[in-house]
Order: structure tokens, then C-alpha cells, then sequence
């Protein structure tokens, strides 16, 4: 993992002073609440439905135990004892006090965390494939080009005060998990014919109320020119992006305004200037940062055979393990869905615990998904069953990875100040409807998202099934949408017709489910029967 | 009637105007007729309350009423974590304010 040098130490320790003197000074009274709104929101700090809340950033993902446990301590001390972790692999705690939080970012700094990019219209934290360094499909490690493009962006001068926020994600692999196309800049690291390292580029995608999938740009920046092509991309959007609209602010609109091949020229124009300013990194440094992220020290010659005798234990392997790169490991997905749960909440007890099995199991690695699960990237096939029986024991132990019950939910109108109605309620019916884990398994692979409104952090653009949440005179509806996928075969979900109450939508998505289940030929999921069959047959079902 | 809410400045609580001071409990916000912006003003300048607001609410027998659900959500908690509301213990008040 990355750890901070003098650099980074002494510019998160500033922050956090100058952030104490901001927050006495609005509690004397010395800045108004519009003076200091901006500054809060630079150090991730919201003031929601109930409190303020602090998101705290957990960069592409990436956490050690003793962060883990931070997180853990935090809840507990400062919070109302849970987390919860979002789609943007960051964490929310949603109880804070306003005099708490300088205490709070100075407990984070000594385990190297910090809430920097997790607001405002900057770069904001970079996500990654929670996979990284694990995956057995990935060619490289996207994390070292994560760091070098956060290192990049924290503070930079020019990108400070962006038209909008702006969101990068990196990936490494064919299989797209990390949503990589529906980011403002999408990047997958990649080889060229020589072998060489680069990255193809996408710009130009984003959910919110304007949902865009990101053209290709270049097909390949080489590694030395990575940082200059950045720099180019964001000074033309810097440039002409839209300041007098909030809503047509995001670079997706500049790019579909005077389209991908006017912006890729434009893009290639400056990033010849750029590349005379001498911005990239000698490749001695992204050695350097490559080297914070060496695989550990697996032990070799170990067995790949699991004892599947304990039926249950059985099932959670086929669904919550992935292959890992080196023999004898796996990749566990640890589920914060149980059924009837709350979408992407942990307690401190369970957080404590997630953070014990990483520094005895795992390396003393997690990461964070988009999907707001928990990984534990590196573990021995032999220690499976003792990590099994430790998560059953702490209410983690819930074998539904991308099944129905699997989904993402934003907070919604029960905490998020910008809803528009309740995702998590929604959410919960959802998953007890459809709990029996046959009747899941045999549903198969099926995303679905809610968000409480149209800004979509809960990514209901990119759902198999989609439901975004909206306020109808007064009262909460639904709209159903499907057919969006956030994986390497993008889509956007596509409204299905009127809307519904609560209970009127999960009837509908049952009664989808049992077209889906009448219609579907051999191995196809859900969105492959949609795509094949189209809407029409769902819609006679779900209005009659 | 019409209400004044808003947060309390240090904790983010949200609080309720109740004709001398701000408190937790909709049940003792009171009807500020046409004197809401004047409050508003004097109250937010004095650090009494953070970004307060006036709504619209519906007098019944428990108390004000808001109009809109979201400040009826916010007068009772995340309806998803009862235990963390301001009545943990009365299984009845989600329902009568949400």
C-alpha cells in the first residue's frame, strides 16, 4: 500500500490545522454560513437531513487494517457506532458534530486518511477495480497509476475550481468493475504492440440527470505522456466548460455539445503545449509508487482444494470467492446486504471485525467496492472456512454477490438532503421479497440500483434494473428502468413507463423477474434477455 | 400554520422554533404567522440555528404536522433506524409523522 511521505504528511497535518481555526472561527461567528459552506465541503464535510455528515475518502479503494480500524473507532467515538460505505468506495458517517470534526480529521491523518476531494468541484477521490493486484485478468496493477493521477490532482492549482465535480477511475482488465465509462474520464491501463505500458482514454461519462457513456478520446497514452494528456483533457474542459448552468456544467455536456472528435482535437493541441512544460514524472517515480504496491509475500506450492462439506460454507464459496492471480488464494467478497439490511452499513463492531480478519487473513489489506461491499484481497484457500465462520458470527456472512438482493442504494430522502424519496425502505422491501437464496440463485446475475433522485449516486442508470426515486405532488414514486450496465458492456437503463408507489414497484419487479424467468434461453442473465426480447413483453406484464 | 426549522449550528441537530428558543421536539414548534422572516433573520445572525427555513405545517392533536415529507423525516429521524429517532421507544410515531 501507499504510505505518505513528508510531502503528504505535512500537507494533510495544514489541513487539518487550517480547518480547526475555519471551524472556531465559524462558531465565533467570524464566518457566516455561506463564507464557510465552501470550506467544509472542501474537508468532506455536509450538513444533511439530521446532522452534519463527513465523507471520508478511501482512495481507489484501498484500505490497511489499521485504517479499518480507524474507520471503526470513528463510528464509535465521534458517530452513532456505523458506517456507511458508498458508491464512490468511500465511507459516510452521518452523526457528526461540527466541533468534533478537526479531532476527527487529525485522528484520521495519523493513519494517513483524510475527507480532501471527497466534495467541491475538484478531482474528486480516484475509484478503482476493487480487485487490484488480486484479479487473475487484470494486466497491471491500476493502483500506482490511481496514485500518481491523486497525487497529481490533490490541490492542484487549475483544478481547484472546476466548472463541476469531476470523477476519474481507473481499471486494468477487460472486465470492466469499476464502472469505468460512466466516469468524467475513464481510464483502462493497457499494452501496445511493443508491450509497452499506456492507457486508453474515455471522456465524457456520468450518471446524474444527464446520463452519458464516454467516447474513446485516445486509444493509447504512453506511460510517459500520461500525466500531460491528463493536464490537456482538464484544461479544455477548464476552459469551456459551462460555468452559468449547474446543470449542463459536467464535461459529458461539453463533450457531447461540440463532440468527441472536436474535443479529442482540442485535447491533442494542448497536450502538445503541456508536454513542453516538463509535467510528467521521470519513470524513476512511478517506480517508485509502483513499488508501495508489490504483491505480498504469498507462500507458493499451497493446495487449490477447498473442503466443501458444510453445504452453507459451500454456497458462500461459489458466490462471494473470485480467482485470484497466485495459486492457492482467493478473493473474498465480503456482503454488506443482508436481507433486509440497510445497503452499504456496517457497525464499528463489524467494521473492527472485517479490519482483524485483513491483518490476520489477508495481508492487512480491504478494499472498498463500488458496490458498497468489502474485499479482502489476498486470502488463503486454506483459511476460507475459519474467515466463513467468523463472518456468519458478525451477521457477514450473506452469499449474494451481483444477485437480487445485492443492490445498491444511496442514502435517499431518509438522510441525503437532495432526495427525493427513500431508497434504503425501498431497498429493504426489495430484498425481503426476493430472500429465499434459491429463488435468488436461480435469478441469477441481476444488478439493480436506486437513487432518491436524479443526481443517481446510486447509479440506477447503469442498473440491469433501475429505480430512481421522485417526488409526485408531495408524495414518493418510483420509476422502473432496465437494461443499464456499468461493466464492460455499458448501457443505460431505459424508463420502463409510469411510475409507482413502493409497493407498486416492487410488484412490478417481481412480475419482470417471471417474464425474464419464462423467456430466457440457456445461460442468459437478465439484461441479455432484455436486450434480446426488448421491453415490450416486461411492460405487458408489469401494467397488464 | 407556518413553522421555522433549521440545524443547530454546533451538533447539526435539527431544531424547531418554539416561540422563545429552538428545540428538538416538532411537538413544541409554534405557528410564527407573518413573523417568520424577521425571526429567521435575527435568530441565524446570532448563531442561534443554522440555515433555518420556513415551512408549511398542519396543526393536529400530537402537535404541528410539516407538510412535505422530507421535514417530516426530518422532525422524526432516518425512518429506517427507529432506535435513532427521538422516540426509539414509541413504535407509533413513524406512523403519525411520517
Amino acid at each position: 500500500m501507499y504510505r505518505y511521505d513528508q510531502y503528504d504528511r505535512q500537507m494533510v497535518d495544514t489541513r487539518v490545522e487550517e480547518f480547526r481555526d475555519q471551524v472556531k472561527r465559524r462558531l465565533s461567528g467570524a464566518l457566516t454560513e455561506d463564507q464557510f459552506k465552501p470550506l467544509r465541503l472542501m474537508n468532506g464535510l455536509y450538513l444533511q437531513l439530521h446532522a452534519y455528515m463527513l465523507r471520508v475518502a478511501v482512495p481507489y479503494g484501498t484500505l490497511s487494517g489499521k485504517q479499518m480500524h480507524m474507520l471503526a473507532h470513528i463510528a464509535r467515538r465521534y458517530d452513532r457506532g456505523y458506517g456507511h460505505f458508498t458508491t464512490r468506495q468511500n465511507i459516510q458517517y452521518n452523526w457528526i458534530k461540527l466541533d468534533d470534526t478537526p479531532d476527527i480529521l487529525a485522528e484520521l491523518a495519523t493513519v494517513e486518511m483524510h475527507a480532501i476531494q471527497t466534495s467541491g468541484n475538484c478531482i474528486r477521490n480516484i475509484s478503482s477495480d476493487q480487485y487490484a493486484g488480486a484479479a487473475a485478468d487484470e494486466i497491471d496493477d491500476p493502483r500506482p497509476w490511481a496514485e500518481l493521477l491523486r497525487q497529481w490532482s490533490t490541490f492542484h492549482p487549475e483544478f481547484t475550481y472546476l466548472p463541476r465535480k469531476f470523477k476519474i477511475a481507473v481499471i486494468a482488465a477487460d472486465e470492466d468493475r469499476a464502472a469505468m465509462r460512466l466516469h468524467d474520464i475513464g481510464l483502462q491501463v493497457k499494452r501496445d504492440e511493443a508491450g509497452e505500458l499506456g492507457l486508453a482514454v474515455y471522456v465524457g461519462g456520468g450518471m446524474g440527470r444527464t446520463p452519458m457513456i464516454a467516447p474513446l478520446i485516445r486509444d493509447f497514452v504512453p506511460a510517459e505522456d500520461f500525466l500531460s494528456y491528463m493536464e490537456a483533457c482538464l484544461r479544455v474542459y477548464n476552459r469551456y466548460g459551462r460555468r452559468d448552468n449547474l446543470y449542463k456544467a459536467r464535461i459529458k455536456i461539453l463533450v457531447h455539445e461540440i463532440g468527441a472528435e472536436d474535443y479529442r482535437r482540442q485535447v491533442e493541441e494542448e497536450f502538445l503545449h503541456v508536454k513542453t512544460l516538463g509535467l510528467d514524472p521521470p519513470a524513476a517515480e512511478l517506480a517508485r509508487i509502483r513499488g508501495f504496491f508489490e504483491p505480498p509475500a504469498f507462500e507458493t506450492g499451497l493446495s487449490d482444494e477447498i473442503d466443501r462439506s458444510d453445504p452453507d460454507f459451500a454456497i458462500w464459496v461459489d458466490r462471494q470467492t473470485v480467482a485470484h492471480k497466485q495459486p492457492g488464494y482467493v478473493i473474498v467478497n465480503i456482503s454488506l446486504k443482508p436481507i433486509g439490511g440497510i445497503p452499504g452499513d456496517a457497525s464499528a463492531d463489524q467494521i473492527d471485525l472485517m479490519a482483524d480478519l485483513a491483518e490476520r487473513y489477508a495481508f492487512d489489506e480491504l478494499r472498498v467496492t463500488h458496490a458498497q461491499n468489502i474485499v479482502l484481497p489476498h486470502v488463503r484457500k486454506a483459511d476460507l472456512y475459519t474467515i466463513w465462520q467468523a463472518l456468519v458470527e458478525a451477521g457477514l456472512a450473506e452469499a449474494n454477490l451481483d444477485l437480487i438482493t445485492d443492490m445498491i442504494a444511496c442514502p435517499g430522502l431518509d438522510y441525503c438532503s437532495l432526495a427525493n424519496a427513500r431508497s434504503i425502505p425501498l431497498a429493504q422491501k426489495i430484498s425481503q421479497r426476493f430472500a429465499a437464496p434459491e429463488r435468488q440463485r436461480d435469478l441469477g446475475e441481476l444488478k439493480l440500483k436506486i437513487s432518491g433522485c436524479i443526481n443517481a449516486c446510486g447509479h440506477h442508470h447503469a442498473g440491469h434494473i433501475g429505480i430512481l426515486g421522485v417526488d409526485r405532488k408531495g408524495e414518493e414514486n418510483y420509476q422502473l428502468s432496465f437494461g443499464g450496465s456499468g461493466a464492460e458492456d455499458v448501457s443505460l437503463a431505459k424508463i420502463v413507463g409510469p411510475g409507482f408507489s413502493e409497493d407498486g414497484v416492487v410488484d412490478a419487479i417481481e412480475k419482470a423477474t417471471e417474464v425474464y424467468r419464462s423467456l430466457r434461453t440457456g445461460e442468459e442473465r437478465f439484461l441479455d434477455t432484455y436486450r434480446r426480447v426488448g421491453l415490450q413483453p416486461f411492460k405487458e406484464a408489469i401494467y397488464g | 400554520m407556518k413553522i421555522l426549522t433549521g440545524n443547530d449550528l454546533e451538533s447539526g441537530d435539527v431544531v424547531w422554533w418554539t416561540g422563545s428558543g429552538w428545540s428538538r421536539h416538532v411537538a413544541l414548534a409554534v405557528d410564527v404567522g407573518d413573523q417568520g422572516p424577521a425571526i429567521l433573520a435575527a435568530e441565524e445572525a446570532a448563531r442561534r440555528v443554522n440555515v433555518p427555513y420556513e415551512i408549511d405545517a398542519a396543526a393536529t392533536p400530537d402537535g404541528p404536522r410539516p407538510a412535505h415529507i422530507k421535514d417530516r423525516i426530518r422532525a422524526y429521524g432516518p425512518t429506517v433506524r427507529p432506535d435513532l429517532s427521538l422516540a426509539p421507544g414509541d413504535e407509533g410515531a413513524l406512523e403519525r409523522i411520517v
